[in-house]
């Protein structure tokens, strides 16, 4: 049978009390115990799992909901309950008190008066509120993300609206990660700095990206999370567009993954148009699609998260790198290759990242030879007579380097260093010297960008990462791999055109938030140094809404 | 009249700021308060109350004016005039005046007169008594019928003839502005203004003409009395608050107080009508021998300091006292009581500036809307009476105020404003 008493005039927020239940539901001598607020929701929802008792018509939305399911008809089970529950709200409360003096406040007023410069409003109170709330947040120019669901379409798309007409964005409802300015709202994984910027409708989505692109030695500036029901035909991506336009200003960012399910055919015309107009190299995932092409302009069509966080993570090398290369005169690429599978390789990339042909022939080793680029295989037999291969003795491809400075058309020398065994024991630094003297027969007006691949591994005799410091330090740049390096080497002679300044989001220079529900996720900010402030929501006038309506018109 | 509510609490919050009550004079109750010029007639706190609903303290402190007044012989006699109906209960607040638990004061009784200087209307409270069994906790017995006598025939008389040597009293506010950084916050703790107080009438008392075992029994007994300012506070207050109330608009509570039975408040919209709810009972530490079972339902005009703003309000004021009513936790508790009061008054007072609170003026204003609409209802610090008559004080603590009366006092201002909801 079921044990009811209602605990009046206390509000908790939800997950508090399921934590409180599952505690409670432990106790001996009952099955089960369910505490809740008497929302309307929940009254229903205690009625359909059998949780109901006719008290509960009395219960107001701040008053505490207890349901007990027993098999002995004896009163003394509520007691126990009761006294189990105050223990557990005591527990909760002290909990509050240790820690951090994080500011707790009761009314919106208090919080934007306390936090005026607020631009971000974190909500994960009951969604039949939160709609409300959020209006209130979007009405203070604050941003806001909705941790909260159980919020309408039509209210979604109102919030959206309005939103946009106001330059902020609603992140959700049911988003439960987003990352801006390093602050973590929600969940989120702690990650490296970097420059990838992610927008995902899909929460574990964006946290399987982000913690992919840090295995792959990248990091990110912000993910935007926008709720699992934003590229739908009824919301139309409002949030979607609102963040690629964010991320396209935000100069820190230069590559954007985006996440989500395949949205709504006119939603993905509107989205890719969106993608299109800026230069920003986006990777695009739209989960359970096979694409039918792998690039479209500027846009990457991935099937896979971690496919998608890999090629994010090269496409942010290769922006990383060009950052550091100096901007080239000459437009012509020349790879000189001791490995003869990497000229080749090199070859083939090449031809297809410059759309020229390769060399059918390679006559004296070389692999390509069109339109002025050229790939040379330094490891055939034309070179090697009666001279050591070019992995033992660096003095032919050195020759070659250094000869470079009699032609000003090529722009970027591609090159491998290949160590380990029988190789020469340090390579980086015979390279290096070449190009040193390369450089110095070079002007300024005419610098050449050399970009190297390293073969070889951190425990091979030379040391990989001994001898990519040498290069570094050369001012050689270094990629991962050669589709990188090729890819770098295309963009140097033919860059994106730049991007056009747009006005960047006050929100990504930097979030103070003012959060409403989940008192973790404040302690969470608070942690990582963000300003925040704790609204401690509870609804209007105890959920009273005749004078929540009559509070509206006294004033 | 003012077109918004917002003018019209902004217009109170001015005026209450600007009041400057001094404590000018000490009358028998039946010279300032022209109803107990005859007939018997009691002064209670509280909201309206009558005898078969009152507290045992307040029928104790009734038994006890009665015996004061020479209107019964003993408890018995005292007891069935009281039950007969021949005594005519009167709120103190009907009458400018507050009074502390039981709030019983009689005709023969001396009160504080205070002036506000600024608006010029006065505010009235009994003297206090010092502490143990005390009349205003419901004792009646002879050592209280000895005290209440010597008060009368000695110590207002004494206290009379000080002020009178005062152009203009002695301006409370200022003790207070002083007192609030020595850690009173004039409700729980007053023992800096009481002795802020008795610096001031110090020179004042040794140069008048009277008997010196008197004198000596006068500064004794204001020396040991930690609270004598309290019943200056609650006067002070209480004339603050009625200068407010002059604006009969707008959404400021003006009074708060209980009489062991409802809670009662008036908003200024709604002038002078109560709006009651059933009174909690504070929760607390106790002396020893007594626990929460003995406490007596929240009782008591003392919660006027609420109303203004100090008392529980300023709680962060007065970290001696913080662990002693009730806020585990200490220091950050208080804190975190003060910051949550502060969401529910409009404004501070930059006269009483709390050090605790980085010199944060104490609360002003406390709004009904914003009590409604948080939830958030005013804490207040009090004396915990025993439930039974004669017993007295058994502890104290803090009560929250209950939401209900502030519910029906915006329901009834919307509805006298036509507004529907």
């Amino acid at each position: 049978m079921i044990h009811a008493f209602i605990k009046k005039g206390s509000f908790q927020d939800s997950v508090s009390l399921m934590i409180v239940s599952r505690k409670l539901s432990e106790l001996p001598d009952v099955e089960d115990v369910s505490v809740m607020m008497g929302t309307p929701a929940n009254k229903t929802l205690l009625k359909t799992t059998g949780f109901w008792h006719d008290m509960f018509d009395e219960a107001t939305p701040n008053d505490i909901c207890v349901s007990a399911k027993a098999e002995q008809a004896d009163k003394s089970v509520i007691e126990t309950v009761a006294a189990a529950l105050e223990e557990a709200l005591e527990d909760i409360a002290k909990g509050q008190k240790t820690g951090s003096q994080l500011t707790t406040v009761h009314s919106w007023r208090t919080a934007m008066k306390k936090n005026p410069n607020a631009n971000m409003l974190l909500i994960s109170i009951a969604g039949e509120y939160a709609a409300e709330l959020a209006d209130q947040g979007l009405d203070s120019n604050c941003n806001v993300m909705l941790f909260s669901d159980n919020v309408s379409v039509a209210d979604e798309v109102a919030l959206k609206k309005k939103a946009q007409s106001k330059g902020l964005i609603v992140m959700g409802p049911d988003c439960g990660t987003a990352s801006i300015a390093g602050a973590p709202l929600a969940f989120a994984n702690i990650t490296p700095e970097g420059s990838i910027g992610i927008i995902g409708a899909s929460g574990t989505g964006i946290q399987e990206i982000t913690s992919q692109v840090a295995l792959h030695h990248q990091g990110i500036t912000h993910a935007i999370g926008l709720g699992g029901r934003d590229l739908t035909e009824g919301v139309g991506g409002i949030s979607a567009l609102t963040a690629i336009e964010m991320l396209a200003a935000d100069e820190k960012t230069r590559v954007i993954a985006f996440v989500s399910k395949p949205p709504a055919p006119a939603v993905r015309e509107k989205v890719i148009q969106a993608m299109k107009r800026h230069n920003k190299p986006i990777v695009a995932l739209f989960l359970g699609t096979k694409p039918e092409q792998p690039k479209e302009g500027n846009i990457y069509f991935t099937r896979t998260l971690d496919e998608t966080a890999r090629i994010a993570a090269a496409l942010a090398d290769i922006e990383d790198a060009k950052i550091t290369a100096p901007k080239v005169a000459g437009k012509k690429i020349i790879g000189l290759y001791a490995g003869g599978t990497l000229a080749s390789e090199c070859a083939m990339l090449l031809s297809e990242e410059i759309n020229v042909p390769t060399d059918k022939e390679h006559a004296q080793g070389i692999m390509l030879n069109a339109e002025g680029h050229k790939v040379i295989d330094m490891g055939d037999d034309f070179y090697t007579q009666g001279k050591p291969h070019p992995m033992i003795d660096p003095s032919v491809r050195n020759k070659f380097i250094t000869d470079l400075s009699k032609q000003p058309d090529i722009g970027v020398l591609a090159v491998d260093v290949v160590i380990g065994y029988g190789a020469t024991n340090d390579p980086a630094t015979s390279l290096a010297d070449a190009v040193k003297v390369l450089r110095e027969k070079r002007t300024d007006a005419n610098p050449i960008a050399v970009l190297a691949t390293i073969t070889g591994t951190e425990e091979d005799p030379q040391g990989r990462s001994k001898q990519m410091q040498i290069l570094v330090d050369a001012g050689i740049i270094v990629m991962n791999s050669l589709p990188e390096l090729v890819q770098l080497a295309g963009q140097l002679i033919k860059p994106h055109p730049e991007e056009v300044k747009a006005t960047p989001a006050k929100l990504l220079e930097g979030i103070s938030v003012i959060n409403a529900g989940l008192r973790s996720f404040a302690d969470d900010l608070q942690a990582n140094s963000v300003p925040v402030i704790q609204y401690q929501w509870s609804p209007i006038a105890g959920g009273n809404q005749k004078l929540a309506n009559i509070l509206k018109k006294l004033i | 009249m003012y077109k918004t509510i917002e003018e019209a609490n902004e217009a109170i919050v001015e005026r209450i700021i600007a009041s400057r009550p001094h404590w000018i004079d000490v009358c028998l109750a039946k010279e300032v308060v022209a109803p107990l010029k005859e007939g018997k007639k009691l002064l209670h706190a509280g909201p309206p109350n009558t005898w078969d609903k009152m507290s045992g303290p307040v029928r104790g402190a009734c038994i006890g004016a009665a015996l004061f007044e020479g209107w019964a012989k003993d408890e018995k006699e005292a007891t069935k005039m009281l039950e007969s109906g021949q005594v005519e209960f009167i709120p103190c607040h009907n009458v400018k005046a507050v009074g502390p638990m039981g709030g019983i004061t009689s005709a023969n009784m001396p009160m504080v007169v205070v002036k506000d200087q600024t608006h010029g209307n006065y505010a009235y409270c009994n003297m206090n008594e010092g502490i143990g069994k005390v009349m205003r906790f419901g004792a009646y017995g002879p050592e209280v019928q000895e005290r209440l006598h010597w008060m009368h025939d000695s110590l207002a008389p004494t206290l009379k003839a000080a002020l009178a040597t005062l152009e203009k009293g002695i301006d409370l506010t200022a003790v207070m502005g002083q007192a609030i950084t020595m850690g009173d916050e004039f409700h729980q703790r007053n023992i800096a203004a009481s002795s802020l107080l008795l610096r001031q009438l110090a020179p004042i008392l040794v140069g008048l003409d009277i008997n010196k075992a008197e004198l000596q029994k006068v500064t004794q007994f204001l020396s040991v009395t930690d609270q004598f300012f309290l019943n200056l506070a609650m006067a002070h207050c209480k004339a603050a608050m009625d200068a407010g109330a002059e604006i009969k608009q707008g959404t400021i509570v003006t009074v708060m107080t209980r009489n062991g039975d409802q809670f009662g408040i008036k908003i200024s919209g709604m002038g002078d009508e109560w709006f009651t709810a059933p009174v909690n009972t504070p929760q607390g530490l106790f002396f020893s021998g007594f626990s929460q079972a003995d406490a007596n339902p929240d009782v008591g005009d003392s919660a006027i300091t609420e109303t203004y703003g100090v008392g529980g309000t300023a709680m962060v004021a007065a970290p001696g006292v913080t662990r002693f009513v009730g806020a585990s936790g200490g220091m950050e508790a208080a804190r975190r009581i003060s910051d949550e009061m502060s969401e529910i008054y409009l404004a501070h007072h930059m006269m009483l500036q709390i050090p605790t609170w980085d010199f944060q003026g104490s609360c002003i204003g406390l709004d009904a809307r914003r009590v409604v609409e948080t939830g958030i209802t005013p804490t207040i610090n009090t004396g915990i009476a025993h439930k039974d008559a004669g017993v007295g004080q058994i502890g104290a603590g803090t009560v929250k105020a209950p939401l209900a009366c502030f519910e029906k006092a915006i329901v009834a201002l919307a509805d006298k404003l036509g507004i529907k909801e």
